[in-house]
């Protein structure tokens, strides 16, 4: 092959003018467009497309049938539910709603349990929106005047309160107290022994070790049978720690367990680089994790600290097994009242229940994303 | 093979302390069984300006690090600023406030601004009032020529307004040593500049200054003293000039063969 028969390649170029940007084709922007390459991009595409619609249709429809076209709306017991065909039994939640919220604690002191509601979202609801103020006061009214208040009003027995024991708690109100302590608390225990898995010091990190996995080991189950009828027999006589209590320490030395392991692992994907700059500025252990280390750390898994509360709050519902009623307990309990008894009364109680357990879980969900995405300052360019 | 019984005296004779701002006395490290500085002696005297190099892995950076106590030093004594280094946690947190150093790899906190990254130390170490340490930070902004980047965070700009951040970071905690590992090691070509210049000024104004780099422009240009190592410990030391055009030792001439083009 000799290079006299092809003609020479140009080896020079000099660019005289630079391109600009420009838009990108109509076919692939906005909503048709993304409808077009992503649902019916070729024949098969269309077929998964329309197969896909269709079977989750049924699926929404079903649910809507039973939930509100079929439903019975009104009534004064289970009766009107036992007609033929007939959906949603709502008279009965209506009957039961009271009971679903609060359990057994007294009609009368009900009013209780509703201000600690409104004290509880009333202060959680700014402290979780970036830009109101106050933070401080905020977060110390939550984390200290709020379980003080709470412990106040719904256990009673001070300021003329009558005292309502926790056995007749129930209901959403124990379901909220479990996961709500359950959260604050297990955070900063999870955090301890996540640094303390990783500390220099070999007592530290051995007894870190030893408690994340002796309550890793043990399933939730165990930890609140073994609070509520073991404990009982190895404290001295007289002493009685409440049931509840016990359950709500399970539950948070449980999750906390958990979340150390969480944690650990941010920890892990922290740079060196980051300590030893937080170092040579002469910042101390302490304000070296809690200024440059833990932000980052947590921040990097805040999805799994979410998923380990999300599955906290709906391990709340195990402490039926403590034969402590919560949510979930108490519509167990009433869908075997015999007057409001119809085909469709459990079908509805667990409608109910999932509702409002997906509602809590969703929320909790959706804040962290948006949180992730508030929080993200590192990566992006 | 080392003298560790030294009594450690805690602060040197005044005479030693009068201008030294460094001194390194037989200072020995392992890692593990491995020996990688060996019977280091250095003096630095307050204001002068050290470019140290040396093949990757002959101790360069680890020497620089024992004196604000990143790595621990076995055996041998290091006078920081007249306070000699102890397992005392009091006095490296002491040195670690008067001594700044810049990374290779920046090491800003992604997490925070610029302006919070230069106050950070000083509102949290040294306690000064938030207003304050927004004015200092602000006024070293200025002097590494990046003010306007104040409220971005680190991702958002470039290697070398990055390094010069961390420079401004360091200076903000008004550092009477400051310490450079590789500072422009990881930045492109045309950032390396820009990053230098800002260190010709901070030279220019009398800092002492240690600095790692195989940048010999830059040495040439500031250094009071090129000191060359290989194999953890210090092969040659001179004053620039006689440095870079007679070599005395056999690996010091090898090396700059390779290094000078």
């Amino acid at each position: 092959m000799s290079s006299t028969d092809i003609p020479p390649t140009k080896t020079i170029f000099v660019r005289k003018e630079m391109i600009g940007a420009s838009a990108a084709p109509i076919s692939t922007r906005g909503f048709f467009g993304w409808v077009r390459t992503r649902l019916f991009g070729s024949l098969f595409d269309a077929i998964l497309t329309v197969i896909g619609l269709s079977i989750a249709g049924s699926i929404i429809w079903s649910v809507v049938d039973f939930a509100i076209v079929r439903a019975v709306w009104t009534g004064a017991n289970g009766e009107v539910c036992r007609a033929e065909g007939s959906g949603a039994c709502w008279p009965y939640v209506t009957a039961y709603w009271q009971q679903f919220l609060y359990g057994r604690y007294p009609a009368e002191e009900r009013w209780r349990a509703i201000a600690v509601f409104f004290a509880f979202f009333g202060l959680l609801v700014p402290l979780a929106m970036p830009k109101v103020p106050f933070k401080f006061a905020n977060t110390l009214a939550f984390l200290v005047g709020l379980p003080i208040f709470a412990y106040v009003m719904l256990c009673g027995g001070w300021f003329g309160l009558v005292p309502v024991e926790t056995m007749r708690w129930g209901g959403l109100l124990v379901t909220m107290v479990v996961a709500v302590t359950g959260i604050v608390t297990s955070l900063p225990i999870g955090i301890l022994f996540a640094l303390g898995r990783r500390s220099q010091m070999p007592i530290v990190r051995m007894l870190s070790v030893v408690f994340i996995e002796f309550w890793r080991g043990v399933p939730m189950i165990t930890v609140l049978f073994m609070a509520a009828n073991m404990l009982p027999l190895f404290m001295p006589d007289g002493v009685d720690v409440d049931k509840l209590l016990r359950a709500l320490i399970g539950v948070s030395i449980f999750t906390a367990a958990y979340l150390a392991e969480t944690i650990r692992g941010g920890l892990q994907a922290i740079p060196k680089g980051q300590y030893e700059g937080a170092m040579a500025l002469g910042l101390g252990y302490w304000k070296m994790m809690g200024l440059i280390v833990m932000p980052q750390a947590l921040k990097m898994v805040i999805p799994g600290i979410v998923n380990s509360f999300i599955s906290l709050f709906k391990d709340t519902t195990l402490v039926l097994i403590v034969s402590i009623f919560d949510l979930l307990g108490m519509i167990q309990s009433s869908r075997s009242d015999p007057e409001w008894a119809a085909p469709s009364t459990s079908t509805t109680g667990y409608l109910v229940a999932a509702a409002i357990f997906w509602i809590f879980c969703f929320g909790m969900s959706r804040y962290s994303q948006w949180m992730e995405r508030r929080l993200a300052t590192g990566h992006k360019r | 093979m080392t003298d560790t019984s030294l009594a450690p005296t805690g602060r040197t004779t005044p005479a030693a302390a009068r201008d030294l701002a460094v001194e390194m006395i037989d200072v020995n490290k392992w890692y593990g069984d491995f020996h990688v500085l060996k019977a280091i002696d250095l003096e630095v005297k307050k204001g002068e300006k050290i470019v140290i190099c040396g093949p990757s892995g002959s101790g360069k950076s680890t020497m620089i690090r024992c004196i604000n106590r990143l790595e621990e030093h076995q055996a041998g004594r290091i006078i920081v600023d007249g306070i000699e280094l102890t397992e005392d946690l009091k006095r490296i947190d002491e040195i670690r406030r008067d001594v700044g150093m810049v990374f290779q790899h920046f090491n800003l906190f992604p997490h925070l601004t610029i302006l919070e990254n230069c106050t950070l130390a000083p509102i949290w170490v040294k306690k000064l009032p938030k207003r304050e340490a927004d004015e200092i930070a602000m006024h070293y902004l200025r002097r590494v020529r990046i003010p306007e980047q104040a409220n971005k965070y680190p991702g958002q700009l470039s290697g070398g307004q990055q390094q010069r951040v961390a420079i401004a970071r360091s200076l903000c905690m008004s550092p009477k040593i400051m310490l450079f590992d590789e500072p422009t090691s990881a930045l492109d070509p045309e950032m390396v500049k820009e990053v230098l210049d800002t260190m010709v000024g901070l030279a220019n104004e009398g800092m002492t200054m240690l600095v790692v780099t195989h940048e010999m422009g830059f040495a040439r240009q500031v250094a009071d003293r090129v000191i060359f190592m290989d194999a953890g410990q210090i092969i040659e030391s001179n004053e620039p000039n006689a440095f870079f055009a007679n070599p005395q030792h056999e690996r010091t001439k090898l090396f700059l063969s390779q290094i000078l083009h």
